[in-house]
């Protein structure tokens, strides 16, 4: 995992660490399970205060990307709701985007399509 | 949450000068930076801290104990960096170390030596004859050397170098991987602090002006600058160390969002340091 803080970013420093350790999630340089560093740990190589290391952690953690277990460290989440939920959602926008581009070479208006989803909606259980 | 030190109701004058600390408590495990103008009373704290001074009146406690009764065994478990010589200016730094180490119920001559070689200081001269910053190092290096659980600095960046300042700041983050640790940071070069202090108390004549988290401090106070006519009445009471001149005002805020409301595009608003808050903070002040 890769963390670099900018000193000029108009982002504090506890969000560019959230936003830069969601995306090692994300991409999966962070595995599921995988022990994080230590606040303290992590503060020191990266020369930034405690607090705002652990104000990092706890954002990450009250978002469900990673979670404390008391004496063993902090660990990225195996059942993390709110990152399927966005990573699923990524799929479906995948989806989307054939179907409109398939309905597009066919000349299909929105309306169509609109009336096709509304129809499929209803009739799936 | 412990504190390693409570202060309270803490008064000392001197003709002209009156140092009044209401109330500041730290927090056990992490670093303070004590900062404000010359003459704010960063050093007269400090040294009321260690009971080099006697106060007027009010309470010290450290490790939840008072300072004055339990001088001893505090004095034991604290690691003091002070620029003045306080030490037998005559003698070697060998000669010196070998006086003072008995103290520390704890001395650690490995540790010692460790710091010694890394800081490269010179152990034949006098001590008289050391640099400003070979001084330093040397005292850093007997603060050091004691386990000490409390490390208190009073101006300990200056006189050294960017790079040793650096390093400086490196053996303090690394101190702090153990959360029993705590240190208080007096210091005009802010820059020093901003990145590693987890808390700031600011003070000036002889007031905390705030004591208050880095980060909430950093994400808060702005800068900005922009043309005079948005300054009325209702603008001016958000800023403080306006500054108008011909062709436009810069000020300094505590409250982002209510500025970012009021104002429109034409203003710039920038991140205020540490330095900046100080500026700021002693122009509006010497206005009054």
């Amino acid at each position: 995992m890769n963390i670099s803080i900018a000193n000029s970013s108009p982002d504090p420093i506890y969000e560019q660490i959230c936003q830069q350790i969601k995306n090692a999630i994300v991409k999966g340089a962070l595995q599921p399970g995988e022990l994080l560093p230590s606040i303290r740990n992590l503060a020191r190589e990266l020369r930034i205060s405690v607090i705002t290391t652990k104000r990092a952690y706890e954002e990450l953690e009250r978002d469900g990307y990673i979670e404390t277990v008391g004496g063993k460290g902090t660990f990225v989440s195996l059942h993390n709701t709110e990152l399927l939920k966005e990573k699923r959602m990524q799929l479906i926008e995948e989806k989307i985007s054939d179907i409109v581009l398939e309905g597009k070479m066919l000349n299909i208006s929105l309306s169509t399509l609109h009336k096709m989803l509304d129809l499929l909606y209803e009739e799936v259980q | 949450m412990d504190n390693v030190l409570e202060i309270n109701n803490l008064i000392k004058s001197w003709p002209g000068f009156t140092l009044n600390l209401e109330s500041l408590n730290l927090p056990k495990g992490y670093i303070t930076g004590f900062i404000g103008p010359n003459g704010a009373g960063k050093t007269t704290t400090i040294k009321l801290i260690m009971n080099l001074i006697h106060k007027d009146s009010g309470q010290i406690k450290v490790f939840g104990q008072d300072n004055i009764r339990f001088q001893k065994q505090i004095r034991d478990r604290i690691g003091f960096v002070y620029d003045e010589g306080y030490f037998y200016e005559h003698l070697d730094p060998v000669l010196i170390k070998q006086i003072i180490a008995p103290f520390y119920s704890r001395w650690d001559e490995k540790a010692f030596q460790h710091y010694v070689n890394k800081f490269q200081i010179p152990l034949k001269p006098k001590f008289k004859d050391l640099s400003r910053g070979e001084k330093t190092k040397f005292s850093l290096a007997l603060a050091l050397s004691h386990n000490a659980e409390f490390i208190i600095m009073d101006e300990p960046t200056a006189g050294l170098d960017p790079v040793f300042r650096q390093e400086l700041l490196d053996i303090l983050s690394g101190l702090m991987q153990d959360d029993t640790k705590s240190i208080l940071f007096s210091t005009h070069i802010t820059s020093d602090l901003q990145r590693i202090a987890d808390y700031i108390c600011f003070i000036h004549q002889g007031k905390i002006v705030f004591h208050e988290d880095t980060d909430f401090i950093l994400n808060n106070y702005i800068v900005v600058k922009g043309p005079n006519e948005l300054l009325n009445e209702k603008t001016r009471s958000l800023f403080s160390g306006i500054r108008e001149h011909s062709y436009g005002f810069e000020a300094m805020s505590r409250d982002r969002p209510e500025v970012r409301g009021l104002m429109d595009e034409r203003v710039i608003i920038d991140r205020a340091g540490l330095e900046d808050i100080m500026l700021y903070t002693v122009r509006e002040d010497s206005r009054v």
